[in-house]
């Protein structure tokens, strides 16, 4: 790891922001604005069964009711619903069979942005399913996972493919009812991914998806389901870039997770949308929801983002620990700068009896950025003896930034133990020279700084993505300090 | 190797250094020593870049080139290493790490290839013989929670594994206890050679018992206002400070 380490400090060498660039592909798109036709003309798109339909006008007419949240501590003009393209696919010629089929210009995207959808995949074993916009563009390994009987593919595919498991599950964990980006995306969300892990399953390789979004004016809504039956494990790793565009993007995304008897789910994030410039114009709104529910006894739910991009970022991974002996897992590092402002924490919701969980937050502003943590422990009535451990580190770089933490507790059964531990500190100068005359320049030596403040987090990381979180934390805050 | 013409400097308006004349050659041990805040540390942080410091006079060539001119991190790298009086804590930044990263850093700038794990180990593995210091110490944080001893010690460690060509230690002595003390004293020995040259700032005659040093000079007031031999020193301990102040007082007068 150190090494590696080393590497990636050596790569640190420009600070704009790398993924920035378009691609040419012809879009296939709704008309701009949301309407019961625009639901449908996405519902039709997909050649989907009526019910989904039904679900989807159900969610959009419920959204009508419902108003944007005010409460987190970000601000931004008035998003106008009725200036977003709703839909928009890349267009191909025919369904792609093979990877060789796709768009050499997607292909070009791919490369861009790293992810090779072939061999090299092969060798460090991770399955890609990508999102460009709105399409799931290709799942690769397939085959090698149908052999043990895993399905990883887009939502659409599922949707077709496995309707029971969709019916069952999807909506499950996170309601379209549940606040008001949940029912945008239950209504008009356009594709994402789907995961299943049959009983006594151990997922022999890393999944992945990377999403991008690509066309202007599009808001990206995915929806991604996990299923891990009982006793079963997967790790999941979603990685996220987007162009530079000067007008505000909005993504909506929701994110489910079940975890049956004894199953494991590991979900990280790596989170690199366009942050928008120096000045804070452009970048992406990154409202997402994500919840996982440990519906079995002794299962885990266990999530660790890296959150460097978006210009606002509003999102909550929780767990609902309903099974007895059930732990959850929070672990996070968010990182802002310039005009950036992020308020993310996590929920655990404590219910069965003996469950656990585990929080850490590490955020890390610069520039004229805000950052807050805001999180829930609450432990239920009947919820006998649940454990939980927070821990929110501050670390900020000059002082025009600010840090936030907004812990809430309820505990209604007086065998919980509830530990919250914060802190608040600054790069020092002191510590910069001190690296200086070791011969470390400043940039290199915050790269070491905040690499070793956020190791805790950084090390829950499958390998292959920690090295690039790591070169991640680097190159947003360069220019930050000196 | 180094020579310091008629260097000022100030903070916050406030004169510090007010004419410092120093020339030390490669091989060579020249001792600092005079009363609390007459600028030692001054000294060796402007040496050293840092930048709160203001330069308001003279000039430093070091080694064939205008130290003022160059960057703190440069400075290190053309083989200037400070040993710091209060060395700071770097949480979450493992020591191990933090010199590979320091020792690659500079063979980077001689266009030298990185040392990989395996070499940089073997070399810590000697070097840790030399100043005596523990394994489970380099694993852990940098100086975060260290008791002060091994603070310097630690400092001592990566004067070592960076084999700097002009080496000053800001009382590295003080705080160890007499173990301590000698085998700091040791490993800067055994690291005496003919094309290095070192700066000590001391308050104590005992440390020059261990490292003899070729030249001792007294700073007072901002100014070296005495230089001789190890004799300095002896006399310094003996008679304290007041007798040289007395003098400059007079001589100024
Ligand atoms: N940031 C600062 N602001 C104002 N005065 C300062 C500052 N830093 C140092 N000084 C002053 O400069 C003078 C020289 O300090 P310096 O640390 O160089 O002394 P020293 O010789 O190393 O003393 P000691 O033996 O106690 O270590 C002192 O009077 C000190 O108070
Ligand atoms: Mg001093």
């Amino acid at each position: 790891m150190h090494e590696e380490n080393d590497d990636i400090l050596e790569q640190v060498t420009t600070s704009e922001y790398k993924y920035g660039f378009v691609t040419d592909i012809e879009a296939d798109e709704a008309p701009r604005g949301l309407s019961e036709d625009t639901v449908r003309f996405i519902s039709a798109k997909k050649n989907e069964p009526e019910w989904m339909l039904q679900n989807r006008l159900k969610a959009y007419r419920h959204w009508l009711t419902m108003e944007e949240p005010k409460w987190p501590n970000v601000s931004y003009p008035a998003i106008n619903y009725q200036d977003i393209i709703y839909y928009s696919a890349p267009k191909q010629k025919i369904a792609p069979d093979s990877l060789d089929d796709i768009d050499p210009e997607l292909r070009k995207t791919f490369d861009k942005l790293g992810i090779s959808l072939n061999e090299q995949k092969r060798l460090t074993g991770i399955a890609v399913d990508a999102v460009i916009d709105s399409v799931s563009v290709a799942t690769t390994f397939k085959e090698e996972l149908s052999k043990v009987g895993v399905i990883f593919c887009s939502m659409s595919e599922a949707i077709q493919e496995h309707p029971e498991l969709i019916k069952k599950y999807l909506g499950s964990v996170v309601p379209a009812t549940d606040n008001f980006f949940t029912a945008l995306n239950a209504a008009v969300f356009s594709d994402g991914s789907f995961c299943y892990i049959p009983k006594g399953v151990r997922c022999p390789m890393e999944l992945s998806t990377y999403f991008r979004i690509n066309a202007a004016n599009t808001g990206q809504f995915e929806r991604t389901l996990i299923v891990a039956e009982d006793e079963s494990y997967v790790s999941y790793l979603e990685g996220c870039t987007a162009p530079m565009r000067d007008e505000n993007q909005l993504h909506a995304a929701v994110v489910e997770l079940v975890a049956m008897e004894k199953a494991e789910i590991k979900y990280s994030t790596v989170q690199n949308w366009y942050p928008g410039d120096k000045e804070g114009k452009g970048g992406i709104y990154n409202f997402v929801t994500k919840r996982g529910i440990c519906a079995g006894n002794y299962s885990k739910i266990s999530w660790t983002q890296v959150e460097t991009g978006s210009s606002i970022t509003w999102k909550y991974p929780s767990v609902i620990l309903k099974g007895d002996h059930s732990t959850g897992e929070f672990y996070s590092v968010a990182v802002t700068n310039n005009c950036q402002q992020a308020d993310t924490g996590t929920k655990m919701i404590h219910l069965g009896k003996n469950t656990k969980s585990r929080i850490v937050s590490k955020g890390i502003s610069a520039g004229r950025s805000h950052n807050s943590y805001r999180g829930l422990v609450d432990v239920a009535k009947n919820a006998s003896n649940a454990r939980n451990f927070s821990q929110c580190d501050s670390l900020l770089l000059g002082d025009r930034c600010g840090a936030h933490t907004f812990p809430y507790i309820e505990v209604k059964n007086n065998t919980a133990m509830v530990e919250h531990e914060a802190t608040t500190s600054k790069i020092g100068e002191d510590q910069i020279f001190y690296c200086n005359q070791r011969g470390i320049d400043t940039e290199t030596a915050v790269a070491l700084i905040i690499n070793g403040f956020a190791k805790e987090v950084m090390n829950q990381l499958p390998m292959e993505f920690a090295v690039e979180a790591q070169k991640l934390l680097a190159i947003s805050l360069e220019g930050s300090v000196g | 190797m180094l020579k310091i013409v008629n260097l000022q400097a100030r903070i916050e308006e406030k004169e510090i250094l007010k004419g410092i004349n120093l020339e030390i050659k490669p091989g060579e041990v020249h001792a600092i020593m005079g009363p609390n805040g007459s600028g030692k540390s001054t000294l060796a942080s402007v040496l050293a870049g840092r930048e709160d410091y203001e330069v308001t006079g003279g000039s430093v060539n070091f080694l064939g080139k205008d130290l003022l001119e160059l960057s703190p991190e440069d400075r290190a790298k053309e083989g200037l290493f400070l040993a710091f009086q209060y060395p700071v804590e770097i949480p979450g930044v493992s020591t191990t790490n933090f010199i590979k990263t320091a020792v690659n850093e500079k063979r980077k700038y001689q266009g030298l290839e990185p040392l990989d794990a395996a070499q940089f180990l073997k070399i810590m593995k000697e070097k840790m013989k030399l100043v005596e210091i523990d394994q489970s110490l380099l694993s852990r944080s940098l100086n975060e929670g260290f008791s002060g001893g091994e603070k310097k010690r630690n400092e001592i460690f990566q004067m070592a594994m960076l084999e700097p060509k002009l080496a000053i230690l800001d009382e590295t002595d003080s705080g160890l206890d007499i173990d301590a003390l000698r085998i700091v004293a040791n490993g800067v020995n055994q690291l005496r050679s003919k094309d290095k040259a070192f700066l000590v700032v001391t308050h104590y005659q005992r440390l020059l018992d261990y490292i003899v040093p070729d030249f001792v000079h007294v700073l007072y007031n901002g100014r070296i206002v005495r230089s001789g031999t190890k004799e300095l020193a002896l006399e310094l301990e003996e008679k304290g400070y007041d007798f040289i102040k007395a003098e400059v007082e007079k001589e100024l007068a």
